[in-house]
C-alpha cells in the first residue's frame, strides 16, 4: 500500500476559557482516508477542539493545517469551501424546510448562478437547480432518507435527522467529514446502521474526525484513536493500542489505589 | 416527484397566482371608482414595494428591520431633492436615489449585522431615528418639518403623468415585477440560504453559507425596493414631510409583513392591504360608535383587531386563509355535495 497522505495537522493547538485551559497543547495528524476518533471522558475537550478544527472558535494558541495551509483566521464558510464539512450534536436541521430542501443547501457552493441569474430565473439557473435536485437526492438516498424528500424537515424524528445533519454535510463534497457525537441519543439498531454508514462515507474516499462516547462503536469504526483527558492528549493509537494503554484504563475507569 | 416538478410545479402555483392577481390588480379600477379609494389603492400598492422587500428580510432571512421607513424616506427624499433642487428627470431620480439608497443600506448593514435579534431592532430603530433628524433639521435640502413641497409629476415623454389611475397602473406593475423578482429569488439558492439562515445561523454557516454576506445583501435588496416606493410616493404626492417616514410607519410597515404571513412573498402585499383598508374601515366607523370618535379611539381598536389576529392567526392571514381553504375542499358536506352535483344527468 502507497504511504497513506497527510491531510491535516493539529499543531500545539491551546484554548483558554476565562483562565480555565480547555485545552493545551494538543497536536495530531489525520491522514487521508482515515477514521480518527477523538474520545475522552467528559470536559476533556473534545468538542472544543473540533469547533476549532471547524472554525466555530478560534484557536487560542497553536495551528491547524489542512493540506499544508494555515486555517487560523479564516471563517468557517471558507474552510467548507476548502473541503472541512462538520455536523452538530444536536442535529441543527432547518425545521420549516423540507428534507432535501436542507440538503440542497449543502450544494450551497457548488452554485454557480449570481443574483441576477436568480432574479430572473434565466435558463442556466434552471439546469443548475435540476442539477442541484438530483445531486441533493443522490446524497439523500445515501442515507436512506430519499422517500422522506417532500417532508418538513422537522417532523422527522431524531434519529433520522442526525442522518439528515450528515446527508447535507456530506452534500459540500468534503474532503474531512467532522462528525461531532454522531451516535448520542441513538438505540443499538441506529447505532449499527450509523456505522456503516460511516464505512460507506470513508469509502467513498471522505476522512472522518469522529468525536464519540460511544467506546463499542469507536473500538469498532476507527483506523486512529487520539485520547483526550483534560485538555491534554493522553494516548493516540490504534484502537487496540489505546485499549490496552493504562494512562487511559486509568482515566476511564480511576486508579486503583496500593 | 420527478426533476421536472421540482423546477416546475412551483413555477405552477406561482403562474397562477401571479395570473389572478394580475387580473384582479388590472380590472379593479372598474369598480372602484370614487377619487378616495383609488388613491388608497395606489397607496397600497406603493406600500406593498415596502412591504415585499421587507419580507425578504423578516420573513426569509428572519433580521428585523424597525427603520425600513428610513430608505423609503431616502428614497422619496432623494427623489424629491434631486428633482426640486437640481432639476432631474423623476424617473432618474428615481434610479439614482436607490442606488444611493443601497449603498447606504449596504454601508449600515456592515456595522449593524454584528447585532442579533432585539439588538439589531434597537440599532435598525436608531438608523431610522437619526435619518428622521436629517430630514428635519437639513432644512436647505429637505425644508426641515414644513417637508418638501413642489416635486414633479413623472413624465411620459414631455407630458407630465397626473391621473391617479396612471400612477394606479405605474404603482401596482412595479408591485408585479417586484413581486416576480421576490419570488424567483425565494426559489433559488439565494432563497434557500435565506431560510436556513432563519432557521440555524451555525448550520448555514457550516455548509458554506457567508452569513453576514446575506443578510448584508437582503437588507440591500429590501433597501432597494423601499427606495423605488419612495419615489413612486414623492412623484404621486408630490409633498413630502419627514413625519410620513418616522418610526410610527416602520412599525405599521412591520405590522403589515406580519398580518399577511411572513412565510410567504404573497404575504406582504396581502397584509399591506389589509392594513391600509382596516386603518380607511377605522376611520368610518369609529366616529359612528363614540360621539368623540377621534384618533386615539382609531388607534385602540386598530391594535385590538391586530392583536386578535395575531393571537389566533400566528402564521399570518395568508396562512390561516389558505388552511381554512383546504378544511373546506376536505369537509364531508363539500364532498358530499359535489358528488351529488357530478351524479346529475
Amino acid at each position: 500500500m502507497d504511504e497513506p497522505l497527510l491531510i491535516m495537522e493539529v499543531d500545539r493547538i491551546s484554548k483558554e476559557f476565562g483562565g480555565v485551559r480547555a485545552l493545551d497543547s494538543v497536536s495530531f495528524s489525520v491522514y487521508e482516508r482515515q477514521i480518527l476518533a477523538l474520545i475522552g471522558p467528559n470536559g476533556a475537550g473534545k468538542t472544543t477542539l473540533l469547533n476549532i478544527v471547524a472554525g466555530t472558535l478560534p484557536a487560542g494558541n497553536g495551528q491547524v493545517r489542512f493540506r499544508g495551509k494555515r486555517l487560523n483566521g479564516r471563517p468557517t464558510h471558507d474552510r467548507v469551501r476548502m473541503g472541512i464539512a462538520r455536523t452538530f450534536q444536536q442535529a441543527h436541521i432547518f425545521d420549516k424546510m423540507t428534507v432535501l430542501e436542507n440538503v440542497m443547501v449543502g450544494c450551497h457552493l457548488r452554485g454557480q448562478c449570481g443574483l441576477l441569474h436568480a432574479a430572473l430565473r434565466l435558463p442556466a439557473l434552471r439546469r443548475e437547480e435540476e442539477d442541484v435536485y438530483l445531486d441533493a437526492m443522490r446524497f439523500l438516498n445515501l442515507v436512506g432518507l430519499g422517500t422522506k424528500a417532500d417532508q418538513q424537515a422537522g417532523s422527522l424524528p431524531f434519529g433520522q435527522q442526525r442522518l439528515l445533519a450528515m446527508s447535507r454535510a456530506l452534500a459540500s463534497n468534503p474532503t474531512v467529514l467532522l462528525l461531532d457525537e454522531p451516535a448520542a441519543g441513538l438505540n443499538r439498531m441506529e447505532k449499527n446502521d450509523l456505522a456503516e454508514l460511516v464505512r460507506r462515507i470513508q469509502q467513498m474516499g471522505v476522512t472522518i474526525v469522529l468525536v464519540e462516547h460511544d467506546m463499542e462503536l469507536v473500538m469498532r469504526l476507527a483506523d486512529w484513536v487520539v485520547v483526550l483527558n483534560h485538555g491534554q492528549r493522553l494516548a493516540q493509537g490504534t484502537p487496540e493500542q489505546v485499549r490496552r494503554d493504562p494512562a487511559v484504563v486509568a482515566a476511564y475507569l480511576g486508579t486503583e489505589r496500593d | 416527484m420527478s426533476i421536472r416538478s421540482v423546477s416546475k410545479s412551483w413555477t405552477r402555483s406561482n403562474l397562477i397566482g401571479l395570473l389572478v392577481f394580475i387580473a384582479f390588480i388590472g380590472t379593479l379600477p372598474l369598480w372602484v371608482r370614487t377619487p378616495y379609494a383609488l388613491s388608497n389603492m395606489v397607496l397600497i400598492g406603493i406600500y406593498s414595494l415596502v412591504t415585499i422587500g421587507l419580507c425578504l428580510l423578516m420573513g426569509y432571512a428572519g433580521q428585523i428591520s424597525l427603520g425600513q421607513a428610513a430608505f423609503f424616506g431616502l428614497g422619496a427624499y432623494g427623489s424629491g431633492i434631486l428633482t426640486v433642487h437640481f432639476g432631474w428627470s423623476p424617473w432618474i431620480a428615481l434610479l439614482i436615489a436607490a442606488v444611493i439608497t443601497a449603498v447606504i443600506a449596504y454601508f449600515i448593514g456592515i456595522p449593524m449585522f454584528r447585532l442579533r435579534s432585539h439588538y439589531l431592532a434597537m440599532g435598525t430603530l436608531a438608523f431610522g431615528a437619526i435619518v428622521t433628524i436629517v430630514m428635519n433639521e437639513w432644512k436647505v435640502y429637505t425644508g426641515g418639518p414644513t417637508g418638501l413641497p413642489g416635486i414633479p409629476r413623472f413624465t411620459l415623454g414631455a407630458i407630465p403623468i397626473k391621473s391617479d389611475i396612471a400612477y394606479y397602473y405605474l404603482a401596482w406593475g412595479t408591485v408585479i415585477i417586484g413581486l416576480i423578482i421576490a419570488l424567483n429569488l425565494v426559489r433559488s439558492r439565494f432563497g434557500r440560504a435565506l431560510r436556513a439562515i432563519h432557521d440555524s445561523e451555525p448550520a448555514a454557516q457550516s455548509l458554506g453559507v457567508d452569513v453576514d454576506r446575506y443578510k448584508l445583501i437582503t437588507l440591500v435588496i429590501s433597501s432597494i425596493y423601499a427606495s423605488v416606493a419612495g419615489s413612486l410616493y414623492a412623484h404621486y404626492i408630490i409633498f413630502i414631510s419627514p413625519n410620513a417616514f418616522d418610526f410610527s410607519v416602520s412599525v405599521r410597515l412591520v405590522l403589515m409583513v406580519a398580518v399577511g404571513g411572513l412565510a410567504s412573498i404573497w404575504g406582504a402585499p396581502f397584509g399591506t392591504a389589509v392594513v391600509i383598508l382596516l386603518t380607511m374601515a377605522l376611520r368610518e366607523i369609529v366616529p359612528l360608535l363614540t360621539r368623540y370618535g377621534s384618533g386615539e379611539h382609531q388607534i385602540i381598536a386598530y391594535g385590538l383587531l391586530l392583536v386578535v389576529i395575531m393571537i389566533f392567526m400566528p402564521d399570518g392571514l395568508t396562512v390561516a386563509l389558505v388552511r381554512a381553504w383546504r378544511r373546506l375542499l376536505n369537509s364531508e358536506t363539500l364532498r358530499r355535495r359535489l358528488s351529488a352535483y357530478r351524479r346529475r344527468p
